[in-house]
This record gives structure tokens, C-alpha cells and sequence, in this order.
């Protein structure tokens, strides 16, 4: 059996981020407070799919490059593809990161989530946009625009949400004391992370945390939230090592999939 | 000039198959007509999301799922047109939804019926859809403007949705041993439901005749959904699977599929409430609408406060 290589790996986070943010937007889809925003948070988790669409479909022939079996799950006749890495694989395996997998909540909840995470996800693309992986590249490219809507997007809603009403803005201040502690974990580098940066391939986090809080501090003072001071963040996400909400997401997706083995759909 | 003119101009127009804009003068009984008829089409967008939502989560590989969400995307996009359109003859959309929060307003009963397995994501598209369709493109030259517009667009996009629902099937009806059972599963539980979209037989249906009249139906209940049988009996055999009706037979004189009585307790029982599902999909949109309050609330005070700050 291989072993996986650090770009499988790399593109693996990317994809994993995605799917799952994208899988809990998703969730609201029919359920939304405002007919209109209903579609726009759809059409979020339509982009954010279609990205992670795009990733996996790279990674699965990653995967299916390493000399001799995989290590990752394949489907009928031995092929790794997109869609046995997202619906065969366990929660140890995946590597997003916490924020993503946060269950929704309320809407203000919902909107600062996508928020602090296209924040981050802005820099990562442009960055990815112009690094030496040229598959990486062209995704990151497309999926920046995208990810700039999103960034504006979820800061007019954090600011709407901020500012508003009495409760809005205490719903907010509520969903930001819930949030924070998984915000850290985006810059924390993982070795994968470390590599992908030495070889060009990704940003450097640390550049990356100067330009996120200038975004969420800018988008707060509108708002009128405190930026928070903190001190403990919660990490492990990337490397496998989740909260308990991701079992719950994987076991709704992933139902199919295990119930009927070997399928075509 | 007086009523009597006025509602001759209105007619002439009609039978000149003239559109009747929103600024024109129309019976008040033609506006009534329209309105009731166009929020309950635009409910039945928004309540139709909620079986398909159902099972955006669980659908059984990436694109199934994209394809899904934006299918249930599209129907919300549906139900917008609509009440815009029915706010043309002077009903907002915060009323109409009360209409329909409290019960007063109607919405299809098809949308009552549960989605039990994957495979009723192919059935609803082929079969739901595939009616709704068969209802629809004869309104898109409907006599009122903004409603045939709104269904010129909608129609594009139902059409789009049966294939993607036919298409579910037949992979379906290719694969497992069980894959199979859930599609002929589907099918046996969406066909009659759907084959009562098209509403009451004609001697018991009420309106038609001053609804043909105004234009704003162009065929009798009857004929739609003889069409939507015979299309669909061709149709299954695509897919290797049975239509659950036993009297299902061509009929070579009549050039048209002879089929089944059709379950009206059934469908008098459900809209009066008693489908599995009605309950719980209007307490969904309840929900929703309750639990968005303090958001479209929030969003309000903001505007206003902006626009304080840009006029002082
Ligand atoms: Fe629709
Ligand atoms: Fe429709
Ligand atoms: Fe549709």
C-alpha cells in the first residue's frame, strides 16, 4: 500500500474545507429567513461544492497515480474518484477545519461561519492563483471570484446582523463567542500546509492572518462588534482530529453510499 | 364609460388574444381569479421545496447533490416570479404568505405526499414536474402579462427538471437488485398523486369554464391529464418499470391510453388536510418564516438607520 504524498494531502484540505461548509449551507436550503437569501446562501453551497468538485476530481488522480493501491477508498473496479473520497472516506481522514464543520445554528451564526471563513478563503485562492501547481492554480483562480461574492456577501450581513436590532446584535455577539475559538486553526499551519508554502504551491498562513484580521476588524467596527482578544483556539481539524459534529454530517451524507455499496447513481 | 363597455373592451382584448397588462381595467372577478390561482401557484413553489430539501444532504454523490440544490434553488427562484407577478394586481407577498401560514391559502397536494427514498428524487422530477409542465406551458399564453412572462421563464426550467428526474430513474432502473425496487417503489407511490395534479374531473370542476373564457386555462383538467398519461405510459417503458394501474390499456379507437378510476376520497382527504405530510410542511414554512423574523427585522432597522445617516 502508498503512502500519500503531502500535494495529495494539500488538495485533500481544500477539498474537504468546501464539501463540508458547503454541505452545512446547504442544510438551509427551503428553510432560509428571506426567500431571496434562502437562494443566496444556496448558491454559496453550490459554489463551494462545485469547488470541492473540482479538488477532489485533481486528488483522485493523485491518488490513483501512487504506485501500487491506494490507500484511499476506491469504488468499482478499483478507481479512486470524487466521489469515493468524499462519501468513503471517515472523519479521520477528512481535513477541514473545525469552523467548517460547526453545526448552523441561526442565521447569525450561519453568516458569520461563511464569513470568517471567506475571509481566509479570499487570500488562500489568490494565493493558489499564482502558485506553481498549475491544476491547483487554475481552481484557485475561478474559485476566487466566487469567494470574493461570498466574502461580500456574508460582511453585509454581519454588518446588517451587527448593527441592526437589540437581538440581532446579541445573537451575533452570541455566535461570535461560539465561532472565535475555531478561527485560529485556519493559520495554524499543517505539515502539508508547511510544504505546500515551501514549494510554492500555497500561501504562507502567517501572511495570510495579518490581511484576515484587518478584514474582520474593518467588517466589525461597521458592525459594531468587539474584536475579540483571544488566547485558546481550538485545532486538530486538519490532521484529522474533529468535534463531534463531523460524525453526524458524514453519516447523513455518506447513507447511500455505504447502504448500497459498489452503486452507479 | 361604463362597466358594461369597459368589461367589453376587456373581453375583445382577451378573444384578440391582447395581453391585459397590470394597468389595465379587469373585472374584479378576473383579478380574485388571478390572484387566488397565482399564489397558490407560487405557495406550491415554495412548499415544493421542502420534500426535495429532504434530501439535499443525503444525495448519493457530488453532482446529484449540486444538481439538486440547484433544482430546489430554481423552484424558490419560481415562487419569487410568481408573487412578484401577483403583486402586479395589487397583493403583496407579507400577505399572501400569511395566507398560506394560516391555512387560508391552498398549495398542490402533491407536496403533502413524503420522499422516502433517493429514488423519489427521480419521481418527482419525471412524474411532479412532468405534470406541473403539462399544466404550465399552456399558461405561458395565459390572457394576464406578468403571469404568462413569469411562466415562459418557469417552464424553460420545469422541462429542464423532468429530464434530470427521468434521468435519475433510468440510471436507477440499470443498477442493483435494490436500486431497482426503490425505483419502482417511486413510481408506485408518486403515480396516482400526480395523475390527480391535473384537479377534479371537468363535470365537477367549477371554474373552468369562466377561467377558459378569461384565458387564463386553456384546457379542460380532463384533457391535461389524459396527455400526462399517455406521454408518461410510453415513457416508463423506457425505464423497465410498471404504471401501478391495472386497467392502464391503449385504446386504438380513441388514440389515447384508457386508464384506472381515480381515488377522489383520497384527494379530497388531502386537501382538506389529511396527506401525511401537510402538517409538517406547513409548520417547515411556518418555522422558517417565524424563525426569520428577527432577521428581516434586523435587516429593516439597518436600512433605515443608513439612510437616516445619508440624509443628515
Ligand atoms: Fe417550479
Ligand atoms: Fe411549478
Ligand atoms: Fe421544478
Amino acid at each position: 500500500m502508498s503512502s500519500s504524498t503531502p500535494l495529495l494531502e494539500y488538495t485533500l484540505h481544500l477539498a474537504d474545507d468546501v464539501l463540508i461548509l458547503g454541505h452545512r449551507n446547504s442544510e438551509w436550503t427551503g428553510h432560509g429567513p428571506i426567500l431571496e437569501q434562502d437562494i443566496a446562501l444556496s448558491n454559496i453551497a453550490l459554489d463551494l461544492i462545485g469547488q470541492a468538485r473540482n479538488f477532489y476530481q485533481y486528488a483522485a488522480g493523485l491518488a490513483g497515480n501512487d504506485s501500487g493501491e491506494s490507500i484511499y477508498p476506491a469504488g468499482g473496479g478499483g478507481v479512486v474518484t470524487e466521489d469515493t473520497l468524499a462519501f468513503l472516506r471517515d472523519g479521520w481522514d477528512f481535513r477541514n477545519s473545525l469552523l467548517t464543520e460547526q453545526t448552523n445554528g441561526d442565521w447569525a451564526k450561519t453568516i458569520l461561519r461563511q464569513f470568517f471563513f471567506s475571509a481566509f478563503q479570499v487570500d488562500l485562492y489568490e494565493q493558489l492563483a499564482v502558485g506553481r501547481d498549475t491544476t491547483l492554480a487554475a481552481i484557485g483562480a475561478k474559485a476566487y471570484k466566487e469567494a470574493l461574492y461570498h466574502l461580500r456577501w456574508s460582511s453585509e450581513w454581519v454588518i446588517r446582523l451587527g448593527d441592526g436590532t437589540d437581538e440581532s446584535h446579541q445573537r451575533m455577539k452570541k455566535a461570535l463567542e461560539e465561532l472565535w475559538k475555531f478561527t485560529g486553526e485556519l493559520y495554524i499551519p499543517a505539515p502539508y500546509e508547511r510544504w505546500a508554502a515551501e514549494a510554492e504551491i500555497g500561501p504562507d498562513l502567517s501572511q495570510l492572518r495579518v490581511r484576515w484580521k484587518e478584514r474582520v476588524k474593518e467588517v466589525f467596527d461597521e458592525a459594531g462588534l468587539t474584536y475579540p482578544v483571544t488566547e485558546w483556539m481550538q485545532t486538530g481539524g486538519k490532521e484529522g482530529r474533529h468535534t463531534e459534529q463531523l460524525g453526524y454530517v458524514l453519516a447523513e451524507m455518506q447513507f447511500l453510499q455505504r447502504a448500497y455499496p459498489g452503486c452507479e447513481w | 364609460m361604463s362597466v358594461q363597455d369597459l368589461e367589453k373592451i376587456f373581453q375583445d382584448k382577451i378573444d384578440a388574444d391582447i395581453r391585459i397588462e397590470p394597468k389595465d381595467w379587469m373585472p374584479d372577478a378576473y383579478r380574485k381569479t388571478l390572484v387566488r390561482q397565482m399564489s397558490q401557484h407560487a405557495h406550491s413553489e415554495i412548499v415544493g421545496m421542502l420534500p426535495e430539501a429532504n434530501w439535499i444532504t443525503r444525495a448519493p454523490t457530488l453532482r446529484r447533490k449540486a444538481t439538486l440544490i440547484a433544482k430546489v434553488q430554481d423552484e424558490a427562484g419560481h415562487g419569487l416570479y410568481l408573487y412578484a407577478a401577483t403583486e402586479t394586481l395589487g397583493t403583496g407577498r407579507e400577505e399572501l404568505l400569511d395566507q398560506l401560514h394560516t391555512g387560508k391559502a391552498k398549495y398542490s397536494s402533491i407536496f403533502n405526499y413524503p420522499t422516502l427514498t433517493w429514488a423519489d428524487m427521480g419521481a418527482i422530477g419525471w412524474l411532479v414536474d412532468g405534470a406541473a409542465i403539462m399544466n404550465q406551458v399552456p399558461l405561458c399564453r395565459a390572457s394576464y402579462g406578468p403571469y404568462a412572462r413569469a411562466m415562459v421563464r418557469i417552464c424553460k426550467e420545469e422541462s429542464f427538471h423532468q429530464r434530470q428526474g427521468f434521468e435519475i430513474l433510468l440510471t436507477l432502473s440499470k443498477g442493483s437488485e435494490a436500486q431497482r425496487r426503490m425505483c419502482q417503489d417511486a413510481i408506485d407511490r408518486w403515480w396516482w398523486p400526480s395523475v390527480m395534479m391535473f384537479g377534479p374531473n371537468d363535470d365537477a370542476s367549477p371554474h373552468t369554464a369562466q377561467s377558459m373564457q378569461w384565458k387564463i386555462k386553456r384546457f379542460s383538467n380532463d384533457e391535461l391529464r389524459q396527455r400526462f398519461v399517455d406521454i408518461c405510459a410510453g415513457q416508463v417503458k423506457i425505464l423497465g418499470m410498471t404504471l401501478p394501474d391495472p386497467d392502464l390499456v391503449w385504446n386504438e379507437h380513441r388514440q389515447h391510453y384508457d386508464f384506472g378510476a381515480i381515488n377522489w376520497d383520497e384527494f379530497w382527504s388531502v386537501i382538506k388536510g389529511n396527506g401525511p405530510c401537510n402538517k409538517d410542511r406547513l409548520e417547515a414554512r411556518v418555522k422558517a418564516h417565524e424563525e426569520g423574523a428577527w432577521v428581516r427585522e434586523a435587516a429593516l432597522a439597518h436600512a433605515e438607520k443608513m439612510s437616516r445617516k445619508r440624509a443628515s
